[in-house]
C-alpha cells in the first residue's frame, strides 16, 4: 500500500511541476470551447443546445492529448525499466499512473467545464448533473487513454495515433455523459439510466485497464 | 536605456521607485472610485450598474497595453538583444492576462442584467478573449522550455506573430459579428460617453496604469532574483562536482 | 531483506533472441553469494540483453533461471537492482526526493535514504533539482538507488561511464562491500574496474568461462 500511494504521490507531484502540463490541457479545453461559436455562429440558443456535446467533445481531446504523457517519460528516462522490477505488478503500476493522470488532468477539467458551460450559454440548473457526469465519466477517460498510451509507447506519430485509436473507444462514454447531462427529445427522459451507465464504464475501465496496458508495457519492455 | 541594462542598476532603481509608485496608485485609485461611485451620475437606462464601466474599460486597456509591451519588448529581444527585455516580456504577461480576465469577467457581470446571460458572442468580448488566448499561449510557452535563452526568443518570436495578428483577428470577428446580427444591438459603454463619465474613466485608467507599471517593477525585480538564485545553486552543484574529482 | 544475504543465481541454458537473431544460447553459470560475475563482448553481442533477461525485462528464448536461499517466493526481478544505460532519474525532482522515492517503492518502507544520499557523495546536493545535475552527477545518483533498498542480486550495465576516477574508486568499494555482505553482482563494462571478478562471460564467442 505504501509502495502503491508513494507512486501515486510522485506522479501527480511531477504532473503539477513539469512547465505548466496541466495548465496546457485547461488552455486547450477552452480554446475548442472558443472556437466553436466562430465556427457556429453566436446564436446562444443553438449554442445551449449543444453545450454538453462540446463540453464533453473538449475534454476528450484535452484529455487525450496530455494522455501520452502517462507511460512515455518513465519509459524515456529508464524509470518504467526499474518501476517493473518493484513489488507492484505491472497493472497495478499502470493503474496507478492512470488514476495520477485523472487526479492530475481531468480533475482539473471537470472544475473548468461549468465555467465554459456558461460560456456556451449552458442552463446553470444541470450545472449539478454536468459535474456529476463528468466525475462519473472521466475514470474511463484516463484508464482507456492509458491502454492507447501503453500501445503507443515511443512511437513516430504517437500523439495522434493515440487519438485515432482511443476515440472509437471513447463513444460509449460520450454518448451516455451527454445524455446524462440533458436528456435527449427521444431518449431516456431521466439521467439516470445513462449515469449508471457512466459509473458502470468507469468501473469496467479501473478494472480491466490497467491488464491490457500492462500487457502492452511488456512488450514494449522487451 | 543602456544604463538600465544593467540589472544590478535597474534593482536599484526598482526599489526607489516603488514606494512612489504605490502611493500614487493609491491616491489615483482612491479618487477615481470615489469619482466613480459618487460623483458620475447613473445612466438613465442601466442604473447604477454602469458604474462597472469604469473597471471594466480601463482593465481592457491595460490587457492591451500588456501585449503591446510585451511586442515591443519582444523587438528588443530579438533585435537589440536588450538584457531586460526577455524579463519585461515574461513578467508582463500574467499581468497583462489578468487584466484581460478582470475586463471579461466584469463584462460578464455588465451584461447579466440586460441580456439575462452571463455571456454573449459580442464582437468586442470575443476579441478580448482570444486576447485572452494569446496571453495564455505565451505563459504556456514561457513554462514549457526550460533554458530561458531560448524561452526568451521563442516568446519574441510569438509575441510578434500575435501582434501582428491581433488586427487580423479584430477584423475577422467584427465580420463575422456582422454576419450574425444579433436579436438586439448592446453597446457596451455606448458610442458615446457623457462627459460627466469621462473624467473618472480617465482617473481609473491613469491609477490602472500606474498599478500596472508597479506590479510589472515588482515582477521584474523578482524575476532577476530568482535567476541570481538559480545562477549560484548552478555553481553549487559545480563546486560540488569539482570537490569530489 | 536480512543481511548478510544468501541468494545464489544459476542460469540454465538460457537463450537470446532480438530481431530474429539468436545473440546467444546454451549459457549456463551459478553464482554463490559473494561473487561476481563479468559479462564483456563487443557491441551488440548481447551484454545489455542478458542483464535485461536476468532483471526480468526480456523474456528468455529459452532455459529457465533459479534462485534458491531466500524463503520468500520472490521472482528474480525482484531480487535485483537493474542499473542500465538510463538513469531513472526525474529532473523535475529534487535528488532527495528521487531517492526517497525508490526507498519507498523499491524498500517497501525499509529503505534507506541518508546511506543512499551519502554513499557516492551526493548529502551536499540533496536539495537540489536534478535538472541541475551533471551527466557524472546524475550517474551517481543512479547508482545511489542501489543503497536505497537492500536487494541480493545487483545488475549493473556500464556503471562507470560518465563517472570520473574518484566515482568509480567508490563505485568498486560500493561492489567490494556488497559482495562482502553475500551479494552477487554481474557487471557488464568496458572499463576495467578493480573488482575481482570470480567468473567471466565472453559474449560473442558462445562459451563461458
Amino acid at each position: 500500500m505504501r509502495t502503491a500511494l508513494a507512486l501515486l504521490a510522485r506522479d501527480v507531484k511531477l504532473a503539477w511541476r513539469e512547465g505548466g502540463a496541466v495548465g496546457v490541457a485547461l488552455g486547450f479545453y477552452l480554446i475548442v470551447v472558443v472556437i466553436t461559436p466562430l465556427g457556429l455562429g453566436p446564436d446562444l440558443n443553438l449554442l445551449g443546445r449543444i453545450a454538453p456535446g462540446i463540453l464533453w467533445v473538449g475534454l476528450l481531446l484535452a484529455a487525450l492529448l496530455s494522455a501520452g504523457r502517462i507511460f512515455e517519460n518513465d519509459y524515456e528516462d529508464g524509470t518504467l525499466d526499474v518501476l517493473a522490477t518493484g513489488p507492484l505488478p505491472l497493472s497495478v503500476v499502470a493503474g496507478i499512473k492512470c488514476l495520477a493522470h485523472w487526479l492530475s488532468t481531468c480533475i482539473p477539467l471537470v472544475l473548468l467545464a461549468p465555467v465554459l458551460g456558461l460560456l456556451l450559454n449552458l442552463p446553470m440548473g444541470t450545472f449539478p448533473s454536468l459535474g456529476l457526469a463528468m466525475l462519473a465519466g472521466t475514470p474511463a477517460v484516463s484508464f482507456v487513454a492509458g491502454i492507447g498510451a501503453s500501445l503507443t509507447l515511443g512511437l513516430r506519430r504517437s500523439g495522434l495515433l493515440l487519438a485515432l485509436l482511443v476515440i472509437p473507444l471513447y463513444v460509449p462514454i460520450l454518448i451516455f455523459g451527454v445524455s446524462a447531462i440533458t436528456p435527449y427529445v427521444s431518449g431516456p427522459n431521466s439521467i439516470w439510466p445513462p449515469f449508471l451507465i457512466l459509473c458502470a464504464l468507469s468501473l469496467a475501465s479501473v478494472v480491466l485497464a490497467p491488464l491490457a496496458a500492462a500487457a502492452a508495457l511488456r512488450s514494449a519492455l522487451r | 536605456m543602456i544604463s538600465l541594462a544593467n540589472p544590478s542598476r535597474f534593482l536599484s532603481l526598482v526599489d526607489r521607485v516603488v514606494p512612489w509608485l504605490s502611493a500614487l496608485v493609491a491616491i489615483l485609485l482612491g479618487i477615481g472610485l470615489y469619482m466613480s461611485l459618487f460623483v458620475a451620475p447613473p445612466d438613465y437606462q442601466q442604473g447604477e450598474t454602469v458604474k462597472i464601466m469604469f473597471v471594466h474599460v480601463p482593465a481592457a486597456w491595460l490587457g492591451m497595453f500588456g501585449y503591446t509591451l510585451i511586442a515591443i519588448a519582444a523587438l528588443g529581444t530579438l533585435i537589440w538583444r536588450h538584457p531586460l527585455a526577455d524579463v519585461a516580456a515574461k513578467t508582463a504577461a500574467p499581468i497583462g492576462a489578468t487584466f484581460t480576465f478582470i475586463a471579461l469577467v466584469t463584462g460578464s457581470l455588465w451584461g447579466k442584467p440586460m441580456w439575462g446571460t452571463y455571456w454573449v458572442w459580442d464582437a468586442r468580448l470575443t476579441s478580448m478573449l482570444i486576447l485572452l488566448l494569446l496571453y495564455l499561449g505565451l505563459i504556456a510557452l514561457w513554462q514549457a522550455i526550460d533554458e530561458p535563452g531560448r524561452a526568451g526568443r521563442a516568446a519574441a518570436i510569438l509575441g510578434l506573430v500575435g501582434a501582428i495578428n491581433i488586427p487580423i483577428i479584430k477584423f475577422s470577428v467584427d465580420w463575422w459579428n456582422t454576419l450574425h446580427q444579433p436579436a438586439s444591438v448592446f453597446r457596451m459603454g455606448g458610442s458615446t460617453i457623457d462627459p460627466s463619465l469621462l473624467t473618472p474613466l480617465f482617473v481609473m485608467a491613469a491609477g490602472f496604469t500606474a498599478l500596472f507599471v508597479l506590479l510589472h517593477l515588482i515582477a521584474m525585480r523578482a524575476e532577476i532574483l530568482r535567476r541570481r538564485v538559480h545562477a549560484l545553486q548552478q555553481t553549487q552543484v559545480e563546486r560540488a562536482a569539482l570537490a569530489e574529482a | 531483506m536480512q543481511l548478510p544475504f544468501k541468494v545464489s543465481l544459476s542460469a540454465h541454458d538460457i537463450a537470446c533472441e532480438r530481431g530474429g537473431r539468436t545473440l546467444f544460447q546454451g549459457l549456463s553459470f551459478t553464482l554463490a553469494p559473494g561473487e561476481a560475475l563479468l559479462v564483456s563482448g563487443p557491441n551488440g553481442a548481447g551484454k545489455t540483453s542478458l542483464l535485461r533477461q536476468l532483471a526480468g525485462l526480456l523474456p528468455l528464448a529459452a532455459g529457465r533461471l533459479s534462485v534458491t536461499g531466500t524463503d520468500e517466493d520472490l521472482p528474480v526481478a525482484e531480487l535485483c537492482h537493474a542499473i542500465g544505460h538510463l538513469n531513472a532519474t526525474k529532473t523535475a525532482l529534487t535528488v532527495r526526493e528521487n531517492l526517497a522515492f525508490w526507498a519507498d517503492f523499491l524498500g517497501e518502507g525499509h529503505g534507506d535514504l541518508e546511506s543512499a544520499l551519502a554513499a557516492f557523495g551526493l548529502t551536499p546536493l540533496s536539495a537540489f533539482p536534478a535538472g541541475l545535475l551533471s551527466a557524472g552527477q546524475r550517474r551517481k545518483l543512479a547508482l545511489s538507488r542501489l543503497y536505497a533498498a537492500p536487494r541480493p542480486i545487483w545488475l549493473l550495465d556500464e556503471p562507470s561511464v560518465s563517472l570520473d576516477a574518484h566515482a568509480v574508486t567508490r563505485l568498486d568499494g560500493a561492489i567490494r562491500d556488497h559482495l562482502k555482505s553475500g551479494g552477487i553482482a554481474v557487471v557488464a563494462t568496458h572499463v576495467p574496474l578493480k573488482t575481482k571478478f570470480d567468473h567471466e562471460l565472453a559474449l560473442g564467442s558462445g562459451r563461458a568461462a
